[in-house]
């Protein structure tokens, strides 16, 4: 297949009279780590939906290892292997850690009334507590299993977030500002296993603010402005080209 | 080991209290005891459907298409009963699955006033078709559900304490079910359906299926309730199915507390008895709208997790004060 991983071609995304996504054209290959950044309002968040199915797009379309994903609705894309979490509502703050963790494993061992009132589910069910287990062990939250997620502390609900999307097993997780309000070390802690992500073959593209965390985490990176594309490259590149210091950096530094 | 056999013990007691209950009561106590385990299959039934977080005021009224429903099919087509009941059932889950598509393209408030305007659609049609609903005054003289023998015990329905054991047995049996799938990986995802419904959908739930899974089948057993009490009372008609009955059902639901399985049941059960027992011994029964309202206002004010919530704490209050996690 001479397509890549993901796709996203001429995305247009309009509000009314607001043009948030203007014909943007980018691609994500297999197994990186890939950054989206731009100044606020650039339409990040906004693509992020596009692609995960949130959104249907007014235009331009999203191709997932060739298959075009867009216009259709979350659950579907999410069973194709593009699996999200979200900035806000990143768990279900009611239910115990463990609980979380086994929603997450909806897609691969998928409930059944059948099962549940004649009580035969049980190995689908030890399979899909196995998994859950193993998704909470890699962002360190086995500990908590029993606490209601709601009662974790913020860098936890992150992780717990996340633990949620990989227990979907997916191929490629699409993290937005998965950073917000964690200190540096559970910054650090989190870029590390987000690599050991990529290197178990899950392609990542995230959306984020923090600039230290994602010069540091990406192999490669798109910029949007204005809902367009701005440029795109290897960290080094961005940091150090002209645009994208104007439009970006050089004044969130300075304001920062 | 020994806690099991204690479970057991207990449960066998509490099988034995309910296969007693009716030698101590009253003839009219006695039905009223059959009209409270229908009802907490109702209420319970309620529940199942607010697991995934909608509120729905057609409930009654769904129930009603079980009792219309079953009346018509042992009356006019001649299905024996027990079957008809069944069907009837069936029938209420079919209804339900027709009104999803329109009903559960809106969600919250919506959802409440457009299953009350369905409800409301389906009780004018009972009226305005006399033929075969029977208009206004409704279906009378429905077949009873025919006497049989087990061993030496004669079930003769025209007993209430028959028609008790036999609603028990049934209703028993759906609460049974209702709790496994409560309890199950399908339970689960009714509650991520409710709590979280975008997270729910990143996760790859069908968000709309459920919501018709949970509406389906709460409306089929809530029929099967109808069903029980048409071929109780002998007789159906729009008006035993109204919103009065509906807000009836909120109450005990609110009251009791929706958060576990065993509130709206613990709501119903209280209410039921504060009315028929305690209200007709100081001759106020007709004040019941206006008790229920009380009741209804003090438990939103004071009990905000309802009864249910009572419980809780005396449990954990018996565990030397200590937090109990919730389950």
């Amino acid at each position: 297949m001479d397509s890549s991983f993901l796709e996203v071609n001429g995305l247009v995304m309009r509000f009314g009279g607001l043009t948030a996504v203007d014909s943007l054209t980018f691609s994500v290959d297999e197994s990186m780590i890939h950054g989206l950044i731009g100044p606020n309002g650039a339409g990040k968040t906004t693509t992020f939906n596009a692609i995960s199915g949130f959104l249907a797009p007014t235009g331009g379309d999203v191709r997932f290892r060739g298959e075009t994903i867009s216009g259709l609705p979350m659950h579907r894309v999410a069973r194709k292997g593009v699996v999200r979490t979200f900035q806000h509502s990143t768990l279900f703050a009611e239910l115990s850690v463990m609980e979380n963790a086994l929603i997450g494993t909806h897609i691969c061992s998928p409930p059944s009334l059948l099962a549940a009132v004649l009580g035969m589910g049980r190995g689908a069910e030890d399979v899909a507590a196995e998994r859950a287990r193993e998704a909470l062990e890699f962002f360190g939250l086995s500990e908590f299993s029993d606490q209601p997620a709601g009662s974790l502390p913020h860098g936890h609900q992150r992780a717990m977030g996340m633990a949620v999307a990989l227990a979907a097993d997916p191929k490629l997780l699409l993290l937005d500002e998965p950073f917000t309000g964690m200190n540096p070390e559970e910054t650090e802690r989190m870029m590390q296993l987000m690599f050991k992500l990529r290197d178990s073959g899950v392609t990542i593209l995230i959306v984020e603010h923090d600039m230290r965390a994602i010069m540091g985490l990406c192999d490669r990176i798109t910029v949007m402005n204005f809902g367009k594309l701005l440029t795109e490259g290897h960290p080094d590149d961005i940091r150090s080209h002209p645009d994208v210091v104007t439009a970006y950096l050089g004044s969130a530094y300075s304001a920062a | 080991m020994p806690d099991r056999l204690v479970r057991l013990l207990l449960v066998a007691a509490f099988v034995g209290l309910l296969l007693l209950l009716p030698y101590g009561l009253s003839f009219s106590q006695q039905e009223i005891l059959v009209f409270l385990t229908i009802n907490i299959l109702v209420v319970s039934s309620y529940r199942l459907l607010t697991l995934t977080g909608e509120w729905s005021l057609g409930h009654v009224v769904i129930m009603g298409v079980g009792a219309y429903g079953s009346a018509l099919l042992s009356k006019e087509l001649g299905v024996p009963v027990p079957i008809s009941m069944v069907l009837g059932a069936l029938t209420s889950a079919l209804v339900a699955y027709g009104l999803s598509f329109p009903l559960l393209r809106m969600k919250g408030f919506y959802f409440l006033i457009g299953s009350f305007a369905a409800g409301e659609i389906i009780r004018l049609l009972w009226k305005r078709f006399r033929d075969p609903f029977g208009g206004p005054k409704g279906i009378k003289q429905i077949d009873p559900m025919p006497d049989f023998d087990i061993v030496i015990w004669r079930f003769d329905f025209f007993e209430p304490v028959s028609y008790y054991y036999f609603s028990l047995a049934v209703v028993g049996l759906c609460l049974w079910i209702m709790w496994r799938i409560e309890r199950s990986p399908v339970g689960l995802t009714f509650h991520a359906v409710h709590w979280q419904d975008r997270l729910a959908q990143a996760a790859g739930i069908n968000v709309r299926s459920y919501k018709t899974m949970a509406f389906v089948i709460a409306s089929g057993f809530s029929g099967l309730a109808g069903a029980l009490l048409a071929h109780y009372i002998g007789t159906v008609n729009p008006n035993s199915f109204d919103i009065e009955q509906m807000v009836f059902v909120l109450t005990w639901a609110i009251v009791g507390g929706t958060s576990t399985f065993r509130g709206p049941i613990l709501g119903c059960i209280v209410l039921t008895v504060l009315n028929e027992i305690v209200l007709r011994e100081i001759g106020l029964e007709q004040g019941r709208p206006f008790v229920y309202g009380l009741v209804l206002i003090l438990s939103v004010l004071f009990l905000p997790k309802g009864l249910e919530g009572l419980i809780e704490k005396a449990g954990q209050l018996r565990l030397t004060g200590r937090p109990q996690p919730s389950g």
